[in-house]
């Protein structure tokens, strides 16, 4: 029962799914029935959410109590967690600074602290970028060598002094880097990696829709 | 309760439901035909169909599809044997927890930054029951950061059920698999600073990655962890083959959860697979000769309909 009843709903649900994309939504009622579908997600996604609070409450409340090394941190995250809900949570009658409005207190936090975090966060992807790239070019063998001297053509064909360089060379070597390596190989090999994946998607939906797989149940 | 009493049985109510409500919508729009008389016909507007044809190439490819993973399921399930190429990446699975284990360290599971209605997230997911019922055999701390609280209620469930069947659930703890933050980069750098703090001796990363990748496959890199990665994004692949020691590319990670349980019925599906992949290889080679001789465009059109 406690397996069969989640593939029966797993069945239905998928099945709804792909009856939706072939019928028309403005005729009968399954037609109309996806957008419903999509719609329970959210909502039980919505009750999960208070899963997530306790979740984290229970781990870094129990890191703190434990007294354990990183108890700052933890600590940090508990503050953090409450000074952007409870002020958002509380109705705005009460008080301009409370709700989510511009203004308030979360959206004051939300641009000053969360937004320039997340920022930061992105923006060290660059020097991330040029460590990995630093281990990856190295010229070991001949498939990495290879790869070396295709990145600097592109990375040469990407910046405007790069692609003067090339120009001075040939006129038409930006125009080949282009064609032959981003429009052609590169591309070329992004896309059967994409057909692959999306038919590795669909046999997996196909076989979950049939209740063949079931490890995503733990089985 | 086996593949002929799945399809017949547990779904026959369900498709039989399903198939009713088709019925009472044709029944419905009939009824609404019926009550047209002459006087009213000229002021009906034609009506949008029912079906929408403009998908048909979309509906038998698919209906071809489900009939070659079906075949092959059925043959794996009469005991036909089914060759499947090594991946190494997933081979490696058991042999980094086994690092772990003898280091004393956590291993580090982290199953994509997607909700769990992607089906990344749910390859993924499928997976960690793998990789959990290998810590539970060994005793190796388990460590699985989530972003979604759905992921979080799937994945307890999953890591609970594999500790139960390696026959240590008194190992479990619900703490295992933890929600640490719904934002994109406060969860990078939640599991950053755990990489850093706590230095697992496995980083795994199976699902969904986006601009995060390299931020976790490096940072897990510079932890000296070895770090195992699989995602269909076409994007962060090469991030992830640089800065990880084994990668599973686009289907592998579908194909994960067969190759690991080696399970006849799931392995029948990736056989089915690869033949469709042959059929779209040839389907693609004829479009390339009759496109390169200009008779291509009736061909063309057969596809890009949806």
């Amino acid at each position: 029962m406690k397996t069969t009843v989640p593939i029966i709903i797993a069945f239905c649900s998928g099945f709804i799914m792909i009856i939706t994309f072939f019928l028309n939504p403005e005729r009968g009622f399954i037609g109309r029935l996806e957008p419903e579908v999509l719609n329970w997600v959210t909502i039980v996604g919505g009750f999960t959410l208070l899963l997530g609070v306790v979740s984290i409450v229970r781990i870094n409340y129990g890191a703190i109590k434990r007294k354990s090394e990183n108890r700052g941190y933890k600590l940090a995250t508990l503050i953090a967690v409450f000074a952007m809900a409870i002020p958002a949570m509380l109705p705005t009658g009460m008080s301009p600074l409370l709700g989510t409005q511009p203004g308030s207190i979360y959206d004051w936090l939300f641009n000053n602290l969360d937004a320039p975090m997340m920022s930061t966060m992105f923006a060290m992807l660059a020097f991330y970028i040029a460590s990995a790239a630093f281990r990856a070019f190295r010229a070991r063998n001949t498939e990495a060598t290879l790869l070396l001297t295709t990145a600097v053509l592109v990375m040469l064909w990407r910046i405007p002094m790069g692609e003067i360089f090339l120009n001075s060379i040939h006129h038409s070597l930006p125009g080949m880097i282009n064609t032959y390596v981003m429009s052609g190989a590169n591309m070329a090999v992004q896309r059967g990696i994409i057909i692959g994946a999306a038919l590795g998607a669909a046999a997996m939906s196909l076989r979950i829709l049939l209740g063949i797989e079931r490890t995503y149940m733990g089985k | 309760m086996n593949f002929a009493a799945l399809t017949g049985r547990t779904f026959a109510i369900p498709a039989l439901i399903l198939l009713l409500i088709l019925l009472a919508d044709f029944a419905d729009a009939q009824a609404v035909i019926n009550e047209v008389t002459p006087d009213s016909a000229s002021q009906i507007t034609p009506a949008a169909p029912l079906f929408r044809f403009d998908r048909f190439n979309a509906l038998a490819i698919m209906v071809i599809f489900s009939i070659v993973i079906l075949i092959y399921t059925r043959w794996a399930r009469a005991g036909r044997n089914l060759f499947i190429r090594k991946i190494n990446g997933l081979d490696e699975v058991e042999e980094a927890v086994g690092r772990a284990t003898e280091m004393g360290k956590p291993v580090l599971f982290i199953p994509g930054l997607q909700e769990l209605d992607e089906i990344e997230t749910i390859a993924g997911i499928s997976i960690l029951g793998r990789v959990a019922r290998v810590t539970a055999r060994y005793g190796t701390p388990l460590m699985v950061p989530v972003r979604y609280p759905m992921v979080l209620a799937a994945g307890q469930e999953v890591v609970e059920q594999a500790y139960i069947e390696a026959g240590n659930p008194d190992a479990y703890n619900k703490d295992i698999v933890r929600y640490v933050a719904g934002e994109q980069f406060a969860f990078t750098a939640t599991v950053n600073g755990i990489m850093m703090r706590e230095r697992p001796a496995t980083n795994i990363y199976m699902g969904a990655f986006f601009a995060e990748s390299l931020l976790l496959a490096e940072t897990g890199n510079a932890a000296g962890s070895i770090q195992i990665a699989g995602t269909a994004q076409p994007a962060q692949l090469p991030f992830f083959v640089a800065a990880c020691d084994y990668t599973l590319m686009g289907e592998e990670l579908y194909a994960a959860s067969a190759y690991l349980s080696r399970e006849p019925l799931l392995l029948g599906g990736l056989k089915g697979q690869d033949w469709m992949k042959l059929l779209l290889i040839v389907l693609i080679v004829i479009g390339i000769v009759l496109i390169s001789f200009g008779l291509g465009n009736w061909y063309v059109s057969l596809f890009t309909s949806v």
